[in-house]
């Protein structure tokens, strides 16, 4: 059981780079992986959040929207299937959740808070944190696997951010072409670091 | 049509392309232009729910109260979405299977959120209707133009025809496997965001 939770929280982390192999969360990854700092309190926000909101998405769906879920409340509702609406039921719990992040880091450490600025409101709309909620439903996650896998791809995103952040700042140092400037070379950069990534395909724990 | 008109429907093309200028919604939809056929549809569906999305914001935008506009927009284009992704699923259900969660996740896509806030807030409903079209246009461009290179030299193919016959069939052409992983995307968005800001110099950074 421990070997499954370690091979799916490093398939996560490695080889389904939420940034680099899905392209998720590829917003705030470019725009705020200028500085370590700032990088790292955004990956540990999105780790955080991801980590609450798949397990809690997760229960939303088997308990309420899925075909058939409905049946603990009434038997007569075996047939209602609400999934069509698990965008809205997830974005919400999401947008709650990041609420008490912000809430929170506002309380207890008001330099990061002001430091991430306007990109902590808007990992609400951070498509990382939807993708693993969606995901976990299309591969049927059980509550366990989806709190592994939550936690797996939010962490899997910190590395990316603060590694794609520290070569940035080397950067500072490098000649670049004035058009490649700033985005162009971010992707190309982030193209090379998703060749690193795809080396870990095929482990297997 | 006025000129404020054609500059919102035509800007986003070139001159403030969404993902070339502005840097927004790169997000969700890069993972699905593997094919030329789910690019063309990811942006059918992107163009549709921007544009309609920045419509529905615009005509009530003077009933929302401020403070809970996010909720309100993220409302809105959510539903937009769940139709989408119904219609999508009635009939073209194989698309709608190797689209997977990204159609879900146009609600995310921050353009979408962007323009709503930045334009279709402030703006009258058949304006903000041209913004939301010409952003979405301007994102398909993008898209197209990445899901074109990567299935060409990926695998030979466009729309899932051999245009390059393969060596594995007796043909010449050695697919470049690399394209159509995920490095493949990136490397071609930085070559286009750098040959756009060669043409247009005054998108350049510094």
């Amino acid at each position: 059981m421990l070997e499954h939770y370690l091979s799916l929280a490093v398939k996560a982390i490695f080889v389904e780079n939420m940034a680099l192999a899905f392209f998720l969360g590829m917003c705030s990854f470019l725009a705020v992986s200028k500085k370590v700092e700032t990088a790292l309190g955004l990956g540990a926000a999105v780790t955080f959040v991801l980590t609450v909101t798949a397990p809690l998405n997760n229960l939303i769906y088997n308990y309420l929207l899925k075909e058939g879920a409905l049946t603990w409340l009434n038997p007569a509702w075996s047939g209602v299937d609400l999934s069509f609406v698990r965008f809205l039921a997830f974005i919400g719990s999401i947008a709650a959740s990041v609420q008490i992040v912000e809430m929170t880091l506002d309380r207890y450490a008001p330099k990061l808070y002001s430091a991430l600025g306007v990109f902590l409101p808007l990992i609400a709309v951070n498509c990382a944190i939807l993708g693993g909620s969606l995901f976990m439903v299309e591969r049927d996650y059980t509550f366990g696997e989806s709190a592994v896998y939550g936690f797996g791809s939010g962490f899997g995103f910190l590395l990316a951010i603060v590694a794609l952040a520290a070569i940035r700042e080397k950067m500072v140092y490098s000649d670049v072409p004035p058009a490649l400037r700033g985005l162009g070379i971010t992707f190309l950069v982030t193209g090379l670091m998703a060749i690193a990534f795809m080396a870990f395909a095929g482990i297997q724990l | 049509m006025n000129a404020k008109q054609k500059s919102a429907l035509l800007d986003p093309l070139f001159n403030d392309n969404p993902i070339a200028a502005q840097v927004l919604g790169i997000c969700s939809a890069l993972a699905v232009t593997t094919k030329l056929e789910t690019s063309v549809v990811m942006s059918i569906a992107v163009i549709a729910v921007m544009s309609l999305s920045n419509l529905t914001i615009s005509i009530i935008r003077n009933l929302i109260p401020s403070s809970i506009r996010i909720i309100v927009q993220l409302t809105v284009i959510a539903s937009l979405v769940i139709v989408t992704d119904q219609v999508l699923q009635a009939f073209f259900f194989d698309i709608s299977k190797q689209l997977s969660v990204f159609v879900g996740l146009i609600i995310t896509n921050c353009i979408v959120m962007g323009r709503a806030e930045a334009y279709a807030m402030q703006n009258p409903p058949v304006d903000s209707l041209l913004d939301g079209l010409g952003n979405g246009l301007g994102y398909s461009l993008i898209l197209i133009v990445v899901g074109f290179f990567r299935e060409l030299i990926g695998s030979g193919k466009l729309f899932g025809v051999q245009v390059l016959p393969l060596v594995t069939d007796g043909g010449w052409y050695q697919p470049n496997g690399l394209f159509v992983l995920a490095p493949g995307a990136f490397f071609i968005i930085g070559i286009l965001i750098w040959l756009l800001r060669t043409w247009k110099p005054e998108l350049q950074e510094d």
